[in-house]
């Protein structure tokens, strides 16, 4: 064996989209720090600011840079690794270091693949080989054809039957493939899957529709011990894609023989590819027999790995990096048992439920239905000794509308819309299941209309016979602790029995009833276990005493959506850094398998339980020792997750730290925030809240039009818009309000600006401001789904130094202890309050790693009372760095069909990226890249503008023809360009009455990127709504906003190429320059 | 009598009680109170006649939701004395499925309690050791303290010689092959029969204290002392079987009780375990190759390394990670070696079937070397 790396790179996986979250900074942060242990460097490069792996303390060296070949390049130029760890940042770190390889820079510069070899991440990923490996060894693969065209797929189809199905090679998240059931579906998905496969090449297979889904996650070390960490059974059968199922682990249907099959199966199948570290076999097994085949390998850590490792206390990406560095399997200690090794299977004595968290509450005309591509953003996760109650439980852990099995569609009325939803896959499928039982269906009927496993079909049978007691029996001692048992709700049995909860909570007090905590130790108890990991159930013995000494309960964020994404995480995280720090116990709750806060070596104690008002609220008690005012709990870390106990938990005397329910409360009151405002002398846009139709256009030609209207009692911009007629505020309010609920709709004038967004931290007596970022488009974008700048780069100083002022009064008189954000627009040079959020917000990371601050720690020190002062920190704005740092938003369009791509004020951005520079330019350009939105000059661009954008946009396009760009454009916008005397090609905007039409350029791949801003009219919409779904289908750079357009163009013109690469702290350490 | 509490109840000899409600048959059981870890098989953890008179105590919580097959049975009859389970399915779901576990284990009159907290009892087992005790199907109006009393003096499997209540009486045949192995049955699993039937042997299982100029008259081409219940030295009649055969120079392969037989016949030690080792998942390694296996066991007796005789060819070859115990013997002249895991799972792994090639290997080398120097 070659001589053991001493300087290693390790890649992350860039900003979260749909099929790669937050799973991948749990990973490489648990690798970088296994590697520290071994004694050997890390150079850590990842373009996703949001993430604990980034942080310099994970990782010796830390690069926010974008992830692709050049800038790789010039970090092995810089760095010199003689190792690279490719495994553990997700498909996207491993495609690159693939990349790396082919280009020859691995070779070049001396660097070693560790790990598993690159033959073998090529024989697993590739289709072909893959097969032929199979083949080799005896294990069964499905019938299926390579194909690199349409022709080759229907020739395919012609030897087998339908349905088939489409993977193209090389995505992730199985994006731009499907399942084919006519011979035009075939052609239709065929065409989409070449298009996103990097290679242009795709499996079509026979469809196993209906057969169980099963995965073994398996290690193998470099002497070819080899293990499984354990198994996972999907409750949906084949056909949903892995990362969208409801997953049960270990597997609760197969016997011994069935499960060793397939155990013995994956252990030949990782000795074949010769892995050396983790990777994942997924199966497909016949319901009625020992047939099974194997469908897919990661070769790579993966979700499943990071569910995995939380279900059973394996660190999976612990162990891989050890591996990858040469260890043996009984070389790595158990750090879980402290007794043990590596070398061992973990035997769980508790059942483990997976739910997705699906975007569909924010894209509600997208297609729910679940197939072949993986449409979760997020997903939850719960422990508990019985099947039943870990459902229950992962079930109020995805915080949707629906906090139970209790929740049933109005539509369901219909039988047939009931039968629908029983028999396709979709977020909803789980609680059909449960109406239809609830409404007498027969299981076996369930069950062949679902396919899924009758066991799971009467598992849920059993809930619905339980509600039936509930709702009919009197609720005696003994029903009391079987419905707790099975894990219903004091909600839920309040709700069946008619009783306020609160009132069966003071039953099960008077009776004892309360949960006990268990540890999860890998071993089923055998060995005595050191972990602090530990889950509620209703049994007889606990096993977690409450921690000795001064301590504190971190909320985290729960399952990651849109609008909650991994930056509250990051900040929880921190803050359990930050107690530790000061000395204090830390203690984390929160039900997310995929993050760092869930690892249990992040906190003092981790608590994996949903973040409901009754599991946080038993759990504080029991770390009170049944008093509830002891213990304090930090909500302003876990976004709104967080932010809603607030309430709930101070009615019951729970002790908050930071800014009271009081200070929430102001900010989140319409009315009193406005009083608020007025008193403090900060102006806000003029704005109103009514509760008729009549009073909104009423209320909105008192004001002028455009406005922003938006329900009061959804926060994260759900349902808000902007309204420039009459007429469609009728429309909006009629198809997105209901008035009956009583709940006011808020009107505001529109003031169109320059938006600005501000992190501070108040310690009560002084105010520190990390940073005034500027967002790239103007007011009327969600500030999630803007670029923002950091320093902002077109403010006056006069201006910054109002918004100082303005933060700073905001702060204080708001009682704000802690972090609070504040967005505001400058509009006629004057500045006004949008929001005030007492709380983290999602740009804390981005703020935190380009200012150097360490916002966190400090916002947490200043709750435990330490002023900012102590501290060492002077009030104000904290210097200004002497650099440039862009957030880019993310999109995960292209695997929601339906979803309207355009920008509005409701956030539809999965994730980020960060650019930075010692100038704006490249700092943007970087922003771009690392999002995907880079387009090179000479390329050409299909424009199509709203009238009102036209204007504006003159200087931008003549830029782009200057630049050698191609300009496609639809009528008036060509009529516009052409007027200006500049070339263009016009295409129609009449889709298919005229050649060529603007989607042909699209789809034909004429064009290369696409700037399109709707106008208002609703024709326009449609049509424009049809070419950036092409756009973002086709996986080209599509623009909805033309501030975002001008900047892009900008960017192009100034410095394509020219930017720097260098670590995340040397843009900081130039010399200062003034503000 | 709380609302938490069932009818049902295990009472440890230690005098603490655990409740639940009663599955399978409606009875009283005393025995050994164990602990097993495998996730599944408990059908082959019923019928493994290693568990005789043992109350097993399965850690997974989840029981009974894959049924009963004929087809999984281990043995004759499920050898258990009782079960303990948290939460025991009623409607089982597999295509092999028969009936459901408690059907299966009250026509066999075993009981069974389920609801039982059993982390609990595992932890407590794990603390203080396997322990006698009394499973019974209902408590109801009975005095605790008499069946506490009833625990401390219940039968345990280290009484007797419980090898004799699972050996089979005659003589039985199995496969075709052309190398002949002798088994002797101290309660086989039939996956240990099959393992070798399935590599081209065929065994012929004889009772536990078939004397051995009765197995050398069979002209075997090796032997295996399979697997089997109890405290090794309360075997009798085996232990001499397999110190005249160590003697004999006929290949020998001890399975688990029969590797602690072999250690006994060497002179020796063994001691019991504070409470086994029983599951799926307990990695040993092969100190020859430094290779780590994980593998299926079922023990509660090891034996002791440092009694293991020196300078006279017998190493130990290997070890538990898990507290170093002895896992394997092997003489470096004689064709003699022994495991103390379980090579044929059933429940459990399957990654260890290869030391049935290995011993066969031998069995095959030995087998032409014979008929070449016939010739």
């Amino acid at each position: 064996m070659s001589a053991r790396a001493k300087r290693v790179l390790v890649i992350g996986s860039g900003p979260i989209v749909i099929g790669q979250a937050a799973e991948f900074d749990y990973a490489g942060t648990q690798a970088c720090r296994a590697l520290r242990e071994e004694g050997i460097e890390t150079i850590l490069i990842n373009s996703n600011p949001a993430t604990i792996m980034t942080d310099e303390d994970v990782a010796d060296v830390v690069y926010v840079e974008p992830l692709t070949p050049d800038v790789l390049r010039r970090v092995i130029m810089r760095e010199r690794p003689d190792g690279l760890l490719p495994t553990l940042g997700g498909q996207t770190a491993l495609n690159l270091a693939v990349r790396l390889a082919e280009l020859g820079i691995l070779e070049r510069y001396g660097v070693r693949l560790l790990g598993t070899p690159l033959s073998a991440i090529q024989q697993a990923e590739d289709r072909q080989l893959f097969k032929e490996l199979l083949q080799e060894i005896g294990e069964p693969v499905i019938e299926s054809a390579i194909v690199h065209s349409i022709a080759e797929a229907r020739a395919f189809a012609a030897t087998t039957a339908l349905p088939l199905i489409v993977r193209p090679a090389y995505t992730l998240g199985g994006t731009g493939g499907g399942i084919a059931r006519t011979p035009e579906e075939l052609d239709e998905i065929t065409a989409s899957g070449l298009a996103a496969s990097p290679i242009h090449q795709a499996l079509v297979e026979r469809s196993l529709l209906g057969w169980k889904e099963i995965e073994y996650e398996v290690i193998r070390d470099g002497v070819d011990n080899a293990i499984t960490v354990c198994n996972m059974e999907n409750i949906d059968p084949m056909g949903v894609h892995t990362g969208d199922s409801i997953v049960v682990a270990p597997s609760q249907t197969l016997s011994d023989r069935e499960y060793q099959m397939l155990r013995t199966s994956a252990l030949k199948i990782i000795r074949a590819l010769g892995i050396e570290g983790g990777c994942n076999v997924q199966y497909a097994l016949d319901p009625h027999s020992f047939s099974y085949f194997v469908i897919e390998v990661n070769p790579r850590v993966s979700r499943s790995s990071a569910l995995a490792s939380k279900a059973t206390g394996y660190p999976i990406a612990r162990v891989a990096a050890k591996i990858a560095v040469g260890k043996r399997l009984d070389q790595i200690r158990n750090t879980v048992t402290e007794q043990t090794t590596a070398a061992f299977e973990p035997a769980l004595d508790y059942c483990v439920v997976k739910i997705p968290r699906w975007p569909f509450d924010k894209f509600r005309r997208a297609d729910r239905s679940l197939g072949t591509q993986m449409k979760a953003t997020g997903e939850v996760m719960a422990i508990d000794r019985s099947f039943s109650a870990a459902l229950q439980k992962a079930v109020r852990s995805l915080e949707t509308d629906a906090h139970d099995l209790l929740w049933e569609d109005p539509v369901w009325v219909d039988p047939e819309r009931l039968e629908h939803d029983v028999r396709v896959a979709s977020d909803l499928r789980l609680w059909a299941l449960a109406t239809s039982l609830r409404r007498g269906a027969p299981d076996a009927e369930i069950a062949r209309q679902s396919n899924i496993d009758p066991w799971f079909i009467r598992e849920i049978g059993r809930i619905v016979d339980m509600e039936r007691r509930l709702a009919s029996e009197p609720i005696d001692d003994s029903l009391l602790w079987q419905a707790k048992r099975m894990g219903f709700s004091d909600d839920q049995i309040g709700a069946l029995a008619g009783v306020d909860s609160a009132g069966i909570r003071e039953r099960r007090y008077a009776l004892d009833i309360t949960p006990v905590y268990k540890m999860v130790d890998t071993c089923a108890a055998e060995f005595e276990a050191a972990t602090p990991y530990y889950y509620s159930t209703y049994d007889e013995e606990d096993e977690a005493a409450p921690l000795e000494g001064g301590k504190a309960v971190v909320i985290g964020s729960g399952p990651i959506r849109i609008g909650q994404g991994i930056e509250f995480d990051y900040c929880s995280v921190q803050a359990a850094h930050a107690l530790d720090a000061a000395g204090s116990h830390s203690i984390m709750i929160n039900s997310n398998p995929e993050t760092v806060s869930t690892d249990f070596d992040t906190s003092d104690r981790l608590y994996f339980e949903s973040l409901d008002a009754e599991s946080v609220g038993e759990i504080l008690r029991h770390e009170g020792g049944g008093c509830l005012h002891t213990v304090p709990v930090i909500l302003q870390f876990g976004g709104q997750t967080a932010i809603n106990l607030a309430g709930p938990l101070t009615s019951r005397g729970v002790p908050v730290m930071g800014s009271s329910v009081d200070t929430i409360d102001l900010a989140e009151d319409r009315e009193r925030f406005e009083a608020f405002l007025t008193r403090i002398g900060v102006p806000q846009p003029p704005g109103t809240a009514v509760t008729t139709l009549e009073g909104a256009l009423d209320a909105a030609s008192r004001l002028g039009y455009p406005i922003l209207v938006r329900p009061s009692y959804v926060l994260g911009g759900r349902a808000m818009e902007v309204v420039h007629s009459a007429e469609y505020l009728a429309q909006y309010l009629a198809s997105s309000v209901d008035f009956r609920t009583g709940h006011p709709i808020l009107i505001d004038r529109y003031l169109e600006g320059k938006e600005v967004e501000v992190d501070a931290i108040c310690d009560g007596e002084q105010v520190l401001i990390p940073g005034v970022m500027e967002h790239i488009e103007r007011a009327g974008v969600h500030s999630g789904d803007s670029f923002a700048v950091y320093p902002g780069v077109n403010l006056y100083s006069s201006e910054v130094e109002r918004i100082v002022e303005y933060t700073t009064r905001i702060a204080l008189e708001l009682g704000v202890i802690g972090l609070v954000n504040i967005q505001y627009v400058i509009h006629s040079a004057r500045i006004y309050v949008l929001e005030v959020n007492p709380r983290a917000s999602r740009t804390v990371p981005f703020l935190s790693k380009a200012t150097g601050l360490p916002i966190i720690e400090i916002a947490t020190r200043a709750m435990l009372g330490e002023s900012l002062r102590s501290q060492g920190y002077e009030p104000g704005l904290w210097p200004r760095q002497p650099l440039v740092a862009v957030k880019a938003p993310v999109f995960s369009m292209a695997k929601l069909r339906g979803v309207e791509v355009n920008l509005g004020p409701e956030m539809k951005s999965t994730g980020e990226a960060m650019g930075i520079d010692n100038e704006f330019a490249p700092a943007f350009y970087k922003a771009l890249l690392a999002s995907g939105l880079a387009m090179s000059a000479r390329s050409s661009i299909l424009v199509s503008l709203a009238d009102r954008d036209k204007p504006e946009s003159l200087p931008m396009l003549s830029h782009l023809v200057r630049m050698g760009c191609d300009v496609y454009a639809t009528e008036g916008t060509a009529q516009m360009i052409q007027d200006n005397g500049m070339p263009v090609q016009m295409v129609t905007k009449r889709i298919g009455r005229g050649s060529p039409d603007m989607l042909d350029v699209i789809l034909n791949g004429v064009v290369q990127g696409v700037i399109n801003t709707p106008g208002p009219a609703s024709k326009e919409v449609l049509d424009g709504f049809q070419i950036r779904r092409a756009a973002v289908e086709k996986g080209i750079p599509c623009i909805t906003s033309i501030d975002t357009a001008m900047a892009v163009v900008e960017a192009m013109r100034l410095s394509t190429g020219a930017y720097s690469v260098q670590p995340l702290p040397s843009y900081r350490n130039r010399v200062s320059v003034g503000y | 009598m709380s609302f938490r509490d069932g009818d049902a109840a295990v009472i440890l000899a230690d005098g603490r009680v655990f409740r639940g409600t009663s599955f399978g048959a409606m009875r009283d059981a005393e025995g050994e109170v164990v602990f097993t870890t495998t996730m599944t098989g408990y059908q082959e953890v019923a019928t493994d006649p290693s568990f005789r008179g043992q109350i097993v105590c399965m850690t997974y919580p989840l029981i009974g939701n894959y049924g009963v097959t004929p087809m999984d049975d281990q043995s004759r009859r499920p050898w258990i004395s009782g079960m303990i389970v948290r939460n025991y399915c009623e409607w089982p779901s597999n295509w092999r499925s028969e009936r459901t576990l408690g059907q299966y284990l009250a026509e066999h009159d075993i009981p069974a309690i389920q609801g039982v907290d059993t982390r609990a009892l595992t932890r407590h087992i794990r603390n203080l050791g396997a322990m006698r005790g009394v499973i019974c199907a209902s408590v109801a109006g009975r005095a605790l303290d008499t069946l506490r009393q009833r625990a401390r003096t219940a039968w345990s499997p280290s009484d007797s010689n419980v090898v004799a209540d699972v050996s089979v009486v005659e003589e039985r045949v199995s496969g075709q092959g052309d190398l002949r192995v002798v088994l002797i049955d101290c309660g086989v699993k039939e996956n240990v029969i099959a393992s070798l039937t399935r590599r081209g042997a065929s065994v012929t299982v004889v009772p536990f204290d078939t004397p051995f100029d009765e197995i050398a008259a069979l002209n075997p081409d090796g032997v295996l002392t399979s697997p089997g219940p109890g405290d090794p030295e309360n075997a009798g009649a085996a232990l001499d079987t397999v110190r005249d055969m160590v003697d004999s120079g006929l290949p020998y392969f001890g399975v688990c009780l029969g590797h602690q037989l072999l250690g006994l016949a060497i002179g020796a030690h063994t001691s019991k375990l504070k409470f086994g080792h029983r599951g799926g998942n307990h990695p040993v390694l092969d100190r020859a190759t430094g290779r780590v296996y994980i593998t299926a066991q079922n023990h509660g007796y090891q034996v002791d390394a440092d009694s293991v005789p020196t300078g006279l060819g017998w190493t130990v070859s290997h070890v538990s990670l898990n507290d170093g115990s002895v896992e394997g013997l092997r003489h470096d002249r004689l064709p003699v070696f022994s495991v103390q895991y379980h090579p044929e799972g059933s429940p459990g792994p399957m990654d260890n079937e290869y030391v049935f090639d290995e011993f066969l290997r031998v069995l095959r080398r030995r087998k032409s070397e014979r008929e070449g120097a016939a010739i």
